[in-house]
């Protein structure tokens, strides 16, 4: 008895609209396998889709670094082989403002004691190390006097690696071969010294900024015309042959990964289209009840698109948040840091799967519209 | 009787089977698709590398230093060694010749242009688009293979004509445009083009080879040689000096085309020569390389994964509407065995259909990602048929165990009054 006027009670107390809300949690808690399969794809297809969007939008931010290991994308030369003003560098860092490297490289022909002419030139060791990461070098140079050496100029000039002068304008400089530097271009025939000791020996101030940006093209023609104005001096241009080829390549790797992302969204949105068709189809018998019952064929395709909508917005969150591990994994494995999430990903993956579903769900309802609810309710 | 009840199954429930045949056979065509595209993507990518030109370097043996600043060479032409132009196509005949792109000989010389002798120009020698013949074979090879970003307006020399590309700001400084007569050295030739490559070349003139060397009076002299080649990224073997190498070991090294090895080989073919690798462009490829196909390995996974789980979606699906069916079997007396082995059946069956037209429709498809993306054919190897199959079989299996196994436990008086 008390449970029945328990009953009473609690619905005389709720509103008729709480029926809809009932029907929608008691479909999901008594069907709990089923609700859970269709979840489950929803789910695995949400995933699928933020993880493929996410790596999408910031595989060309992963691969640009992998490309900068290709070094300097612009370069500064002082116009004529002029040397540049001597606030060039400070002008160039402040316009990278930390997305990049700016090396000064400075350059003067020097003859060896027998009359060979060889090119030295001074540099900041510790960036190009950092700028040119593909230079083969058996030990970098760290005190005043030690030198760098291009493997075929030491091969000249100092075979035993014993110290050996220099000379540029009458004033000698002796150098200490601290490491031989092998690069297969025309580095191996030059001798690196430190910016410091190349300026007390020759007075000649950097004529050269090579400047590794990490902006897209489009960043990098802006540096380039920010710099042409700020150094009148100094001839500015990017260097073709790195900005292209790696436009193109990135190019060529979105355009597959792009194509990839659409078949396996595909695949996944399929995946969730015959779970979530069988889903339906199979609570024919509920929708012969309710229309038996009474119920108008608006408030039946609203409660399955409710029930469906529900199902996608709930599988969209939590794929979201798997898809995003996903890709923060794929990001740690492949390219040692993690993809960054993406939150723009998220209003897309979720209305794409409320979408999917809810075409979903209306497929089974249209084709069961035209049934008898009797034919149904009999199992035919 | 079986074979006539699956026979029937499908002869009476085409949509059903269409259905569940659908999503197995894109489930298939993608999984294709995708493994076909990332078994041949680190060749594409390896291709588009090239676009960084060369990756390596021949210079004569004996050679003095470089005296090179900013690309500009201020070495005076006559010092140093010579490469020979004549033993130039027989790099061809390399063991690793298929995996040379191009070569392009260059040699620098200064001249004077027009009558102001104050002017002095660096004009480089070297191969546009050449015709040469090894053997029985003709091809042609130049900086238009090997330097891919340089970009003339107008048209490319013929190699055999004394026509010259003039460099972007030298034409800006000569005023000189295509169609010009330009004194060099004392004779008259025609700017066909104006070159422009964002380096050291836009303050040169570009001429054919055989100019150059007429003006040095050094016929056949070329200065160094740039390879393109498509190589194997480097490892530690890679590394190895092959002066130490025994045997087999040897053998492997020399049979991988690393580019230490093609250098080596190089070096081999032409006479008194240094061949290097140009570490710059060759060592970076190899990451640039592993890290797209790392990548497409990874999305690939996840393709297969969710084609896996579309196809077991439609299984279950399938499967899960027969249940009167199955009481209906099993209140005429089948065991439980015998129904399961029905329904595998029919899923065998299936996986076979879908997966022969999923690995066709699959295969077109990566044809036409390979054409539209990277303007080649996507090889397929005929091998993955048999994979692309088995795994097809497999996941339909899969797939379905769990839909058989909850059908057949079924009481048949429940399913048959479809209260399941």
């Amino acid at each position: 008895m008390s449970r029945s006027s328990d009953l009473v009670n609690r619905r005389s107390s709720k509103p008729h609209t709480s029926m809809f809300v009932r029907m929608l949690m008691r479909a999901a808690v008594l069907r709990r396998g089923r609700a859970a399969s269709a979840l489950l794809a929803m789910v695995v297809a949400a995933a699928v889709a933020t993880a493929m969007l996410n790596l999408y939008v910031d595989v060309q931010a992963k691969l640009r670094k992998e490309f900068r290991n290709y070094g300097a994308n612009v370069v500064v030369v002082g116009k004529d082989g002029q040397s540049l003003p001597a606030d060039a560098l400070d002008t160039v860092e402040a316009a990278l403002a930390g997305h990049g490297l700016a090396v000064p490289f400075a350059y003067v022909v020097a003859r060896t004691s027998d009359g060979q002419s060889v090119v030295v030139s001074g540099t900041d060791f510790e960036q190009v190390r950092k700028l040119d990461s593909w230079w083969s070098v058996t030990a970098w140079p760290n005190t005043t006097q030690d030198a760098l050496v291009g493997t075929r100029a030491a091969a000249v000039l100092s075979p035993q690696g014993t110290p050996f002068d220099l000379s540029f304008q009458d004033r000698t400089i002796r150098l200490n071969p601290a490491g031989i530097l092998r690069t297969g271009a025309s580095e191996d025939s030059r001798i690196y010294v430190s910016l410091k000791d190349f300026g007390t020996w020759t007075g000649v101030q950097p004529s050269t900024i090579e400047i590794a940006s990490s902006g897209s093209s489009e960043e990098v023609d802006a540096l380039v015309h920010k710099l042409s104005q700020a150094i009148p001096a100094a001839e500015v241009r990017p260097i073709r042959q790195i900005v292209e080829g790696e436009a193109r390549v990135l190019g060529k790797t979105r355009a597959t990964l792009a194509a990839a992302a659409v078949l396996i969204i595909a695949t996944a949105a399929l995946c969730v289209l015959s779970t979530l068709i069988g889903w339906v189809f199979d609570r024919r018998r509920d929708f012969a009840i309710m229309k038996a019952l009474g119920a108008s064929e608006g408030l039946i395709g609203g409660f399955f698109a409710a029930e469906a909508a529900v199902l996608g917005a709930v599988g969209a969150v939590i794929g979201f948040g798997i898809g995003v591990g996903v890709a923060v994994w794929i990001g740690r494995v492949n390219f040692h840091a993690p993809v960054v999430p993406r939150l723009n990903v998220l209003p897309v993956v979720f209305v794409g799967s409320i979408v999917v579903a809810l075409i979903s769900a209306a497929l089974p309802i249209f084709l069961l519209r035209r049934v008898q609810p009797a034919m149904i309710l009999r199992g035919e | 009787m079986f074979g006539r009840l699956v026979y029937e199954s499908f002869r009476r429930q085409k949509r059903r089977k269409l259905l569940a045949g659908v999503a197995l056979t894109l489930g298939v065509g993608v999984a294709t698709a995708m493994i076909a595209v990332a078994t041949d993507i680190g060749d594409k990518i390896s291709r588009e590398l090239r676009t960084y030109g060369a990756n390596l370097i021949v210079t004569p043996q004996e050679d003095t230093l470089d005296l090179q600043i900013d690309g500009v060479d201020l070495k005076p032409p006559s010092d140093g060694a010579y490469l020979n132009e004549a033993d130039l196509p027989k790099i061809r005949g390399t063991f690793w010749h298929h995996n040379i792109v191009g070569f392009a000989p260059m040699l620098p010389v200064t001249v004077h242009v027009g009558n102001d002798a104050a002017a002095n120009v660096t004009l480089l020698g070297t191969y546009f688009s050449k015709r040469l013949t090894f053997g029985k074979e003709e091809f042609a090879t130049g900086v238009r293979v090997t330097h891919p970003w340089w970009k003339v307006q107008g048209a490319w020399p013929n190699d055999n004509s004394s026509d010259v590309l003039l460099g972007e700001s030298l034409a800006a400084k000569l005023a000189g445009k295509t169609g010009d007569e330009i004194e060099v050295a004392g004779q008259a030739h025609r700017v066909v083009g104006i070159l422009s490559t964002g380096g050291a070349e836009d303050g040169q003139i570009v001429a054919p080879l055989a100019l150059a060397q007429q003006i040095l009076g050094k016929p056949g002299a070329v200065r160094r040689l740039y390879v393109s080649a498509l190589t194997k990224p480097e490892d530690a073997f890679a590394r190895r000096d092959p002066q130490t190498l025994r045997g087999a070991e040897y053998d492997r090294w020399y049979c991988s085309p690393y580019a230490a090895s093609i250098a080596f080989q190089l070096q081999e073919a032409i006479p008194h020569s240094h061949a290097e690798q140009i570490r710059q462009i060759a060592q970076n490829e190899g990451t640039v390389l592993s890290r797209v196909k790392g990548l497409m390995l990874l999305v690939t996974l996840a393709a297969l994964f969710a084609s896996a789980l579309a196809v077991s979606a439609a299984m279950a699906t399938a499967i899960f509407e027969r249940r009167t069916e199955v009481g209906l079997m099993k209140a005429l007396g089948a065991g439980n065995p015998a129904v399961a082995a029905l329904f595998f059946a029919e899923a065998l069956l299936l996986a076979l259909i879908g997966g022969v037209i999923g690995f066709a429709g699959g295969s077109l498809l990566a044809r036409q990602i390979g054409r539209s993306i990277f303007d080649s054919q996507i090889t397929i190897e005929p091998v993955l048929f048999p994979v692309i199959l088995a795994i097809a079989v497999i996941v339909t299996f899969a797939g379905s165990a769990m839909a058989i196994r909850r059908a057949v436990k079924l009481d048949p008086v429940y399913a048959l009054r479809g209260e399941a």
